[in-house]
């Protein structure tokens, strides 16, 4: 892996919002740490002092068991303070608002507020009225940015560069955060993105993102470097996006056959769960190429970086 | 009493009319219009008006007043105040309060309200169905007894066609016209702005033009079938007014109306969440916007009407999905419609008939001139006042404007309704 001399001093931002606003010199610094940061995970003893006395909060409206493990994985690895809320959509309705509640939890001193929630811009409202740094992770169709973060590192570790890639990402784009993180994370360290799936699920105007759109899993594959699998979500079925499971998996499900036409060495990627036999196939998936186990390792790495990064990287000595 | 408005520049498009005179007002009605200097101030109130611009008052055909029921928002006193404050005389209040306005017993109560708060007129639009929910025709002719002026189903738009149809015809025999907020439901699903590159960006789910504009095409077949009068409310995409200026060429009697703001802004004004911005219909794009402007110009689009929406924090300051649609308008319309003559887009003739003339013509009240022995309902204006748009200094209740610090030129001096100053800025008058 080249490794470019940029330091974590060129991430100096109060909050994580999405990968659309950062530039390629920060995104670097997120991963020359990240990448710093994985040899803790390797230890016996898995913890350092960096973080300890810092309060770090994860606000979940919506579930998600990965995602808030690997935070808290992460800020625990730090040695900070965790404190875990999960918050129904159905009693978010009738409830405090999120202005409420996110400073009912400000008052109580945190340092970071981790948010997932439902709606888009959920987590830039907590971020323009709070005092405390905001990590997004995951908001409505929006951005998830750690995860386009893990994947980014996962791919720099199995390629040694983030440039001249053809990265294919392939699925339901137009209700996909995962996709726009990888979008914009892929184009800005200067890489080609090409998209395919049913028309129905391709947002017009995706071209002016600067990707390619494709209705054809073969054309996309074809000599790309990566091919990213988005989760289909069931319940579209029936919801006018695609007939049944059966023609979408015949149609748009990655299987051996579509390997040969990417590059020898092409990494498949999947952010997990798995709709085995759906999207992908179980050979696939379990495959040499697959590096599906190494994205969620580098979550937890990405995510202690970002944490470590945003409280303004004081303990430098620890991160090294 | 008399009062002598005198030394201001009368422009009245109604009487081809642009001229410096002076303005008697006797027992609220015009009773002269001469060359200055002609009346002696004896006896009289006297307004200075020099330097200053006179027309017909103005009238918004298309405000949400809120009251009954959602008092807290807007009542029709703090509505009426801001519409004067904004240069109005008139509003249009549309039906979607709590009750729905489907009754003449609705009707009457908000008279009775106006009435009491002494301020501008105000005319009530009644319900196209029952409820405004899309099944059950409402009672026009009971409703035009009572003081309605026209019907709509604005916000709740008609998805049954066969209910339009017959609501068009039901309208025509009270000779009252239908406002039709025209939005297919099923296209716009759970959209929540323009479906553009900024709702892609954003993750915000979009609603295509097509929405409208298939919708615009329904409604415009609709009126030729039924030969009824049409009015198309709130028109902001490039389509509409297409389809709208083929069908005017075709001789089908069909009018409509923008609002400020989307000859003011695009969905650019989105970014960052701004729930200020979240409207039905929602803000389009440059092309939507030059083609506005284009149909203001040519006269495919009648009127400017401010689509007034008061909101309070609680449906504001909410996540983006759970935010209230609506913008207010009353108090800044005047002055971003005066753009459009500052950008050569339209005459001031023009556009004062577009606010004036054409609403009454088309809600079929009295107004839009300035004709001796017409109500005195009078808008002064500074043509060349700079100001900052604050919504701080609004008499509505509530301050949801995407406008707030905008700079403009040009505002309402003063405001007169049947002869009686309901408005007057003390910039202009302080002496
Ligand atoms: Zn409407």
């Amino acid at each position: 892996m080249q490794t470019t001399g940029a330091k974590a001093t060129s991430f100096r931002r109060k909050d994580l919002l999405g990968l659309a606003e950062l530039s390629r010199e920060e995104i670097q610094a997120i991963l020359d740490t990240a990448v710093s940061f994985k040899e803790i995970s390797t230890r016996s003893i898995k913890k350092v002092p960096t973080l300890r006395g810092k309060t770090v909060i994860t606000l979940f409206y919506e579930p998600s068991t990965r995602t808030r493990t690997s935070f808290e994985i992460a800020a625990k690895r730090l040695s900070a303070d965790t404190v875990n809320l999960a918050i129904a959509a159905s009693s978010a309705v009738k409830g405090e608002t999120l202005i409420d509640t996110a400073k009912n939890l400000e008052a109580m001193r945190p340092d970071i507020i981790i948010i997932r929630h439902s709606f888009s811009g959920a987590p830039h409202l907590l971020a323009q009225r709070l005092h405390c740094s905001v990590v997004n992770a995951g908001d409505g169709l929006h951005e998830h940015p750690t995860q386009g973060l893990l994947d980014l590192l996962t791919v720099w570790e199995a390629k040694g560069r983030l440039h001249d890639l053809k990265v294919a990402i392939v699925g339901d784009i137009a209700h996909s955060r995962v996709a726009r993180s990888n979008i914009h994370g892929f184009r800005t360290m200067g890489s080609q993105v090409i998209v395919a799936g049913p028309q129905t699920m391709l947002p017009p105007y995706l071209p002016d993102l600067g990707v390619e759109v494709s209705y054809s899993l073969p054309e996309a594959v074809r000599g790309a470097d990566v091919i990213m699998m988005l989760r289909l979500q069931l319940e579209r079925q029936g919801q006018m996006f695609f007939p049944t499971l059966r023609e979408y998996s015949r149609f748009f499900g990655l299987n051996q056959g579509h390997l040969a036409l990417a590059r020898p060495e092409a990494l498949v990627m999947h952010p997990g769960p798995l709709n085995r036999g759906v999207e992908i196939a179980p050979e696939v998936a379990d495959g040499l190429q697959s590096v599906i186990l190494q994205q969620v390792t580098n979550g937890v790495a990405v995510r202690m970086a970002v944490l470590y990064l945003l409280s303004g990287g004081e303990q430098s000595g620890a991160a090294a | 009493m008399e009062l002598l408005l005198k030394g201001g520049l009368v422009l009245d498009p109604s009487q081809d009319l642009e001229e410096r005179r002076d303005l008697l007002i006797i027992d609220g009605r015009l009773a002269a219009l001469v060359a200055p200097g002609t009346l002696p101030p004896e006896g009289r109130q006297v307004v200075d008006l020099t330097g200053l611009l006179v027309c017909p008052g103005l009238i918004d055909m298309h405000t949400h007043l809120r009251e009954p029921g959602q008092e807290y928002k807007e009542t029709i006193a703090t509505g009426s105040q801001a519409a004067a404050a904004g240069g109005f005389t008139a509003v249009a209040c549309m039906p979607n309060t709590l009750p729905v306005n489907d009754s003449a017993t609705v009707t009457r109560y908000i008279l009775e309200k106006a009435a009491q708060a002494q301020g501008v007129r105000v005319y009530p639009v009644a319900a196209i169905s029952q409820g405004s929910e899309g099944a059950i025709l409402a009672e026009y002719g009971d409703q035009k007894e009572a003081g309605a002026v026209a019907l709509s189903d604005d916000g709740k738009p008609v998805a049954n066609s066969q209910l339009m149809r017959r609501a068009l015809e039901y309208a025509r025999t009270f000779d009252l016209p239908v406002i039709s907020h025209s939005e297919d439901l099923s296209l716009t699903s759970n959209g929540v702005m323009h479906e553009g590159l900024v709702s892609l960006q954003l993750g915000l789910k979009g609603i295509p033009a097509a929405a409208e504009e298939v919708a615009v095409f329904r409604d415009i077949e609709l009126a030729r079938l039924t030969g009824a009068r049409l009015h198309i409310a709130h028109v902001s995409t490039a389509g509409s007014v297409q389809i709208i200026r083929r069908a005017k060429s075709q001789g089908i009697k069909v009018t409509a109306e923008t609002a400020p703001h989307y000859f003011s802004l695009t969905h650019e004004a989105v970014r960052g969440f701004n729930t200020n911005a979240k409207m039905s219909p929602p803000l389009r794009t440059e092309a939507d916007v030059a083609a506005i402007k284009a149909g203001l110009a040519d006269g495919t689009l009648d009127c400017i009407a401010t689509d007034h929406a008061p909101h309070s924090v609680l449906e504001k300051e909410v996540e983006f999905d759970r935010a209230a649609n609506g913008v207010i308008g009353l108090e800044t319309a005047l002055g971003l419609s005066l753009a459009l003559v500052q950008e050569g887009i339209l005459t001031l003739a023009q556009l004062i008939t577009k606010l004036s003339a054409n609403p009454a013509r088309i809600l079929g009240v009295p107004g839009g001139t300035l004709q001796v022995g017409a109500p005195a309902d009078i808008t002064v204006i500074d043509l060349q006042r700079p100001w900052i748009v604050d919504v701080q200094q609004f008499k509505s209740k509530s301050r949801n404007s995407p406008f707030h610090g905008r700079n403009l030129t040009g505002r309402a001096a003063m405001t007169l309704v049947d002869g009686k100053i309901l408005y007057r800025d003390n910039e202009n008058f302080s002496r």
